[in-house]
């Protein structure tokens, strides 16, 4: 298939790099301010080579990507919330040019879930997310593998810097701030971590997830969130008292969503260390599934964004 | 004793109405002092149960250096709660109450301003809001006591109504600007 990418962060690169390995063709990779864009497809690594020396990825503009014929649209651009703009509209503009659209960016699939469906409902386009929730877990393929109306709850770990943080408080005894500074030192966290430890980055997932459940209906603002900033390490001590230990946990049902520190075995399965992730998916009629993964960077979440690629119905 | 009219079974569908009295246990935890015993089971008697048996468990002391006393009982499913209360207030230490009651224990972690805050209030509040019984608590304050400190409590709560509790818990929680860690429930978790 051929590929336009819009977004050139770690996950728009990876899948342009790993692309050819999946079969597919690259005809565009554009950031915010530049693109280059060839029907033909176009030299992936020289284009690559250029982001990381800091040029601009190529002469054309970023709009020319609309000016090609292209089958799939993959939206990398960064996660807004609110209108979840530019990314909204640039899956509105390939569905309404009946493309397939496959995102990495939450935005819109957490804050205007309804508005997407109907828009796929008029387009011969499709679209998919799976990269959006838990990097390369397949969370959604496995829901959609069960039906959605056979799962009951999603649970578990989606933020790994929040994870990473707690599992070291508790293995060291240290304190939030000391092990915050310790992962930005080691690039785990961001130098502005708000959105991971104050639990909306998580919750934004876990948005999606209840969406996909319910059929829309959520959006940010439904869920309840706390994060973790407020934890000292003492409350790590008394919880490994009694054998527990507390991590980042979501819960998505049809009924709401919710995010927050909470006790958990401290052998069980939701107790994952480092930035490691887990989903536990609790269905009707099988039990409960664990799926546990790298829930973040670059080529992790462009394998969930090629194999969505390869579930897209033909046009 | 426990055998004459019984009117207050319209509201309990498994209400016993063969006789109007039923069996419980309660599991209670004693110190092991003379006089411990009978002390524990006067209150039973005076609020019109029945006993059936006693198991005291001599050779098996609990986690704090307690005896625990399992004690077979028949009442009327009204008079119940009113022997558990009796108990209570005597001072006696219910772990667990009648075959549904005090099926769940949970912990819970509060994180905050904890003796400013008056803990031991909220430990009360905790008992009657959420309709818990507080059977263990630690307390961790590494910055002195005007600091963020941390406590871990177990709670026994009714079976079916953790969720409840929790809630009522959480909003102990924000009413005295606390941070409370709650148990996840549901799934394997």
């Amino acid at each position: 298939m051929r590929l336009a990418i819009l977004g050139a962060g770690d996950v728009g690169q990876s899948v342009a790099d790993l692309a050819g390995e999946y079969g597919h063709e690259v005809v565009a990779l554009a950031d915010s301010t530049s693109a280059t864009v060839d029907s033909d497809g176009i030299a992936v690594r020289d284009v690559l080579e250029r982001k990381v020396g800091d040029d601009a990825l190529g002469s054309d503009d970023p709009e020319d990507v609309f000016g090609i014929e292209y089958d799939v649209l993959v939206e990398a651009t960064p996660t807004t919330l609110g209108d979840a703009e530019p990314g909204f509209t640039h899956v509105q503009r390939a569905l309404e040019a009946d493309r397939n659209v496959v995102l990495a960016n939450k935005g819109p699939v957490a804050e205007r879930y309804a508005e997407l469906r109907a828009l796929e409902a008029e387009s011969a386009g499709s679209i998919r997310f799976e990269a959006t929730v838990g990097g390369a877990i397949p969370v959604l393929s496995t829901i959609e593998d069960c039906t959605p109306q056979a799962v009951t709850a999603v649970r578990g770990v989606l933020n790994g810097t929040a994870n990473f943080i707690l599992t070291r408080m508790a293995a060291e005894g240290l304190d939030y701030e000391h092990v915050l500074a310790e992962a930005q030192d080691l690039g785990v966290a961001e130098a502005d971590p708000t959105f991971d430890v104050d639990g909306t980055d998580a919750a934004l997932k876990f948005v999606i997830l209840a969406n996909v459940l319910a059929d829309g209906g959520f959006a940010l603002d439904d869920a309840t969130v706390e994060g973790i900033q407020n934890i000292p390490g003492s409350a790590l001590d008394l919880a490994a008292e009694d054998g527990r230990t507390i991590r980042l946990i979501g819960e998505a049902t049809r009924d709401g969503v919710r995010v927050g520190p909470r006790l958990v075995p401290e052998n069980g399965a939701l107790a994952v260390t480092g930035t490691r992730n887990i989903v536990q998916i609790e269905t009707r009629n099988a039990g409960s599934l664990h799926s546990s993964g790298r829930g973040a960077g670059g080529p992790e979440t462009a394998t969930a964004v090629l194999s969505d690629v390869g579930r897209l119905p033909p046009l | 004793m426990g055998d004459g009219p019984d009117s207050g079974d319209e509201d309990d569908p498994d209400a016993e109405t063969d006789g109007g009295v039923r069996a419980y246990t309660v599991r209670l935890e004693l110190v092991d002092e003379p006089g411990e015993l009978l002390r524990a089971l006067a209150p039973i008697a005076e609020s019109g149960g029945n006993l059936l048996s006693i198991h005291h468990e001599r050779g098996n002391i609990t986690p704090r250096g307690h005896i625990p006393v399992e004690v077979d009982l028949e009442c009327p499913p009204d008079r119940f709660d009113d022997i558990v209360q009796a108990l209570r207030d005597a001072g006696v230490n219910v772990i667990q109450a009648g075959e549904e009651h005090y099926g769940e224990e949970v912990n819970v972690v509060l994180v905050g301003r904890l003796v400013e805050t008056d803990l031991s209030n909220t430990l009360s509040r905790i008992e009657d809001e959420a309709d818990a019984v507080v059977l263990d608590l630690s307390l961790a304050a590494p910055d002195g006591t005007e600091g963020i400190a941390s406590a871990r409590a177990r709670l026994a709560i009714d079976s079916g109504r953790t969720e409840d509790a929790l809630a009522a818990i959480r909003s102990i929680g924000t009413d005295k600007e606390l941070t409370i860690v709650e148990p996840l429930l549901g799934g394997e978790a």
